[in-house]
């Protein structure tokens, strides 16, 4: 897709994201918000997948290691074709297709279920490992939020991406500062996070704007460095796009009203 | 009698050689390889044994992420672990109902001087609770080697609960057919429905008891879920039920067989660890300990007839 269009998509993308949380009436708009154009940019410019065919093997993986920013997911995959938004509707909801955190049983082109912070990277590693194993081509992505790295086994499952050398997967992080409780280093300090990246042995590139589309898709076409696994640091801005939402820890993980979801969607006219 | 051998070896052996029949099989271990005995499969298939290191969270989901790939994982550690990497099991591999074997070894306490931080007795009871998991608890290695193929066959998350100590064979020529127990002797005087280590325990005992004129059943329930409910049934009627097992007798095999007499009908005692950690002593001095060697075993079932 033109840069032009995935633009106009992220804005479109925004706007299911906060439609389907008003209608859910509960859900993670926060860092749902800052992960549009990281999630826009890998199923609209970088993966190889395919809509029609959800479980070709040979496609791209992606899990979503921060797995409450399902609403993102399910946008990002409805834009491109995986499913109807009419899906919206049962989001949250008995029954539904779309579970409250990614479940890879029920939604087309969900490539693994998470929601508990840490395992996604680690399976992503695993299939990584698996890509290898096999001599295939699948490239494996995961994206992770800030706070999800205070999780112990984030750095069990990057000292294995060193070890086994997976230059067939890229970790990017969501870094937008906040977490449920607070600021990030108010909560548990993360420390000199990329320093940490590196001493681990990742190939890390930092973006200085993940909102900026044009710079995640520069990191995403950044060729691997071979023997190493691809780390993206983006910083975002935790809600972007809403600016009663922007850099606002109260928004991780409450859904707008009607009032506020009216309000939100009229920012994001476009 | 063949040489006694335990089942983490004929776990190891199978495992090694299922490999060669099927290139999907894959095997991870968290550093100790030598003692689960993966190491075999290591050996035979260096491309596709993977260490995660003293890791067994991460061990769990990257095996997750390997069967969503196509392979079949067989993960190994100490069965205390499991509480350890519980989260993992649950919502990395049993949530997501993937092909994930956990076969986890050196459980109960009959892991003896390591004492009791090593000494699973809790592990039965936490995999009972999964929705979708298959336990197995295979009663010697040539069970055990039944136990992996029967583990490979099923789609779906598989537990196996594996032993250090060497046991004799009591399961030649026994068919191992999922959820549906073995009858390895017959008596009328009680029935001893047990798995693991502990057949051995059950059989001496049998003998000690049928010494003095009284003749039990012993009943080898391989698989724990799903259980055979129909040989508790059928036992339940006909005479008392003496569960053994060396686990806590909070959720493990006891409290399974437990579930299907309070719903129909029966009588049971449950012996296992009662409601407490072991200690640091001799796997023998443990079992008699905790009345569970062939001597105590008798006693109770004697006593509780």
């Amino acid at each position: 897709m033109e840069i032009q269009a995935l633009k106009s998509q992220c804005t479109v993308i925004r706007r299911d994201i906060v439609s389907m949380l008003t209608m859910a009436g509960s859900g993670h708009p926060g860092g749902s918000l800052s992960a549009v154009e990281i999630l826009a940019a890998l199923y609209g410019y970088k993966m190889n997948v395919d809509p029609t065919k959800p479980d070709m093997p040979e496609r791209d993986r992606f899990v979503l290691s921060k797995g409450h920013a399902a609403p993102a997911l399910y946008a990002v995959l409805a834009n491109n074709g995986f499913f109807s938004k009419e899906e919206y509707n049962g989001l949250r909801k008995l029954g539904g297709m779309l579970q409250g955190h990614p479940d890879r049983n029920k939604c087309p082109g969900v490539d693994a279920s998470t929601g508990s912070l840490g395992h996604g990277v680690s399976v992503a590693v695993g299939m990584a490992l698996g890509a290898k194993t096999m001599g295939g081509k699948q490239h494996i992505y995961t994206l992770l939020g800030d706070g999800e790295s205070q999780e112990g086994m984030v750095w069990e499952a990057l000292m294995a991406s060193a070890h086994y050398k997976l230059d067939n997967l890229t970790v990017i992080f969501d870094w937008n500062g906040l977490q449920i409780d607070g600021p990030n280093d108010e909560v548990m300090s993360l420390g000199d996070f990329p320093a940490k990246l590196r001493a681990f042995g990742l190939d890390l590139i930092e973006v200085m704007d993940g909102n900026d589309i044009e710079q995640v898709i520069a990191a995403l076409d950044v060729p691997a460095c071979p023997g190493k696994p691809r780390c993206i640091l983006c910083h975002t801005t935790k809600g972007k796009g809403v600016s009663f939402m922007e850099n606002q820890a109260g928004w991780h993980g409450k859904a707008p009203n009607k009032e506020q979801g009216a309000a939100a969607l009229k920012e994001l006219e476009g | 009698m063949s040489e006694k051998k335990a089942t983490r070896v004929g776990y190891g052996e199978e495992l090694a050689a299922l490999g060669f029949e099927n290139d999907k099989i894959v095997a991870l271990d968290a550093d100790l390889s030598c003692s689960t005995m993966t190491q075999y499969f290591a050996k035979a298939h260096p491309d596709r044994f993977f260490n995660s290191g003293i890791a067994e969270a991460n061990m769990i989901t990257m095996a997750a992420g390997l069967s969503s790939m196509g392979y079949i994982p067989f993960c190994s550690t100490f069965a205390v672990f499991a509480s350890r990497c519980f989260e993992q099991i649950r919502n990395g591999v049993c949530y997501p109902n993937l092909n994930v074997k956990i076969a986890f070894s050196h459980a109960g306490i009959t892991v003896g001087e390591d004492g009791a931080t090593h000494q699973a007795i809790e592990d039965i009871a936490l995999m009972r609770v999964l929705p979708g998991m298959t336990i197995l608890c295979p009663c010697d290695a040539e069970e055990a080697k039944r136990a992996v193929r029967a583990a490979a066959a099923i789609n779906g998350p598989v537990y196996l609960r594996l032993a250090r100590l060497a046991t004799p064979v009591f399961s030649e020529g026994m068919p191992f057919e999922v959820g549906k127990a073995n009858i390895l002797r017959k008596g009328e005087r009680a029935a001893l429905i047990t798995c693991g280590l502990m057949v051995e325990s059950c059989m001496k005992a049998a003998e000690i008891l049928a010494a003095k004129g009284i003749e039990v059943t012993v009943v080898n329930m391989h698989t724990i879920k799903p259980l055979d409910e129909e040989i508790v049934k059928t036992l339940a009627k006909d005479m008392k039920i003496f569960t053994v097992e060396e686990h806590s007798t909070i959720g493990g095999l006891g409290d399974a067989v437990a579930a299907v007499i309070a719903e129909h009908g029966g009588r049971l005692t449950k012996l296992g660890m009662p409601d407490c950690f072991g200690q640091s002593a001799s796997p023998a001095e443990l079992l008699d300990f905790y009345g569970l060697s062939p001597e105590k075993i008798a006693a109770t079932v004697e006593n509780g007839i």
